[in-house]
């Protein structure tokens, strides 16, 4: 079992596994995107309270549950890395982490162009949008102890203990709309009761939050390779894979 | 519905649109960057492997 996780995780078994996985990811991002998109923007019904303003749902929350699972997978690969020393698992947490704060910047400004014409103020210190700023500010502390130490092997340590440790804001961002008294509206999806929206709002909502996830599966791939390429490059299998180019 | 009333989006187009463009310009940039990254990454290797083969070159002259 353990040689064959070591053998199956090796970042050069990985490199020529991952290469067709890459295509089937991004084109059904972007078919579902597409639909998902159509739905969204010329089926779903007008809002009777929020009007057409509420069109930014289909962006706004995607980017908002990415920018969470995005940082789970990150936190645990960067522990996967730790405990098993499995070098895959540091490089798909290095490669997630620019992308989760793409998308943790991505829901905080769609946040604040949809709370200016709703609430009159683009920005408010209120638990949820707070919450998720940290979250940006976890990913880019990551990306800064990765790019400042040189020693590959304590980067990732510090990087990944701060990814483990910056976990806790998770459930704050998720509950924070229960815990406090938020101008954030509450759950309307994720939650124990059936979901509070219309379902032509709710299925384009969720074929756009699957065509993110597909987005991301897509560029995890293509990310990590450059990090083994990059970390292996004094190894054999990088360079007579160079060579070939 | 016309094409004038879908993009005026009940006047909240201002909004709505600088949202969706903003989100076109992080798919780009998020498309883009590890296209170029990787570029980097393979230059950089071919660097070190001619720099390399020179080193060799010039410790077998020697």
């Amino acid at each position: 079992m353990w040689n064959w996780i070591q053998r199956f995780s090796s970042p050069k078994h990985f490199y020529s596994m991952s290469a067709p996985l890459i295509n089937v990811f991004a084109i059904s991002a972007l078919l579902i995107g597409i639909y998902g998109l159509y739905l969204g923007l010329f089926v779903a019904p007008t809002d009777y309270q929020q009007g057409e303003s509420y069109r930014i749902i289909f962006i706004h929350v995607p980017a908002a549950w990415m920018s969470l699972f995005i940082y789970m997978v990150m936190a645990i690969s960067s522990g996967i890395g730790i405990i098993w020393q499995i070098r895959l698992a540091d490089m798909v947490a290095a490669a997630s982490a620019p992308i989760g704060a793409s998308f943790a910047f991505l829901a905080l400004v769609t946040g604040a162009l949809w709370g200016k014409p709703m609430w009159g103020a683009y920005w408010v210190w209120d638990a949820r949008l707070t919450s998720e700023l940290i979250l940006l500010f976890l990913y880019l502390g990551y990306m800064a102890l990765q790019s400042a130490i040189d020693d590959q092997r304590s980067a990732d340590k510090a990087s990944g203990l701060l990814a483990i440790v910056g976990v806790v804001n998770i459930p704050i961002i998720h509950y924070s709309v229960e815990w406090w008294n938020t101008l954030h509206q509450g759950a309307t999806v994720a939650k124990f009761d059936k979901p509070s929206m219309h379902i032509d709002m709710l299925i384009p909502l969720m074929l756009m939050a699957l065509a993110f996830k597909l987005f991301y599966g897509a560029l995890v791939l293509v990310r990590t390779r450059n990090e083994a390429l990059y970390r292996d490059r004094n190894r054999r299998w990088v360079r007579e894979l160079i060579e070939k180019l | 519905m016309n094409w004038s009333e879908f993009f005026h989006m009940g006047g909240y187009a201002f909004f709505v649109w600088t949202s969706y463009a903003l989100t076109l310009i992080v798919i780009v940039a998020n498309i883009v960057a590890p296209i170029i990254q990787r570029k980097k990454v393979i230059a950089r290797i071919k660097r070190a492997i001619k720099r390399e083969n020179i080193e060799t070159a010039n410790a077998e002259k020697q």
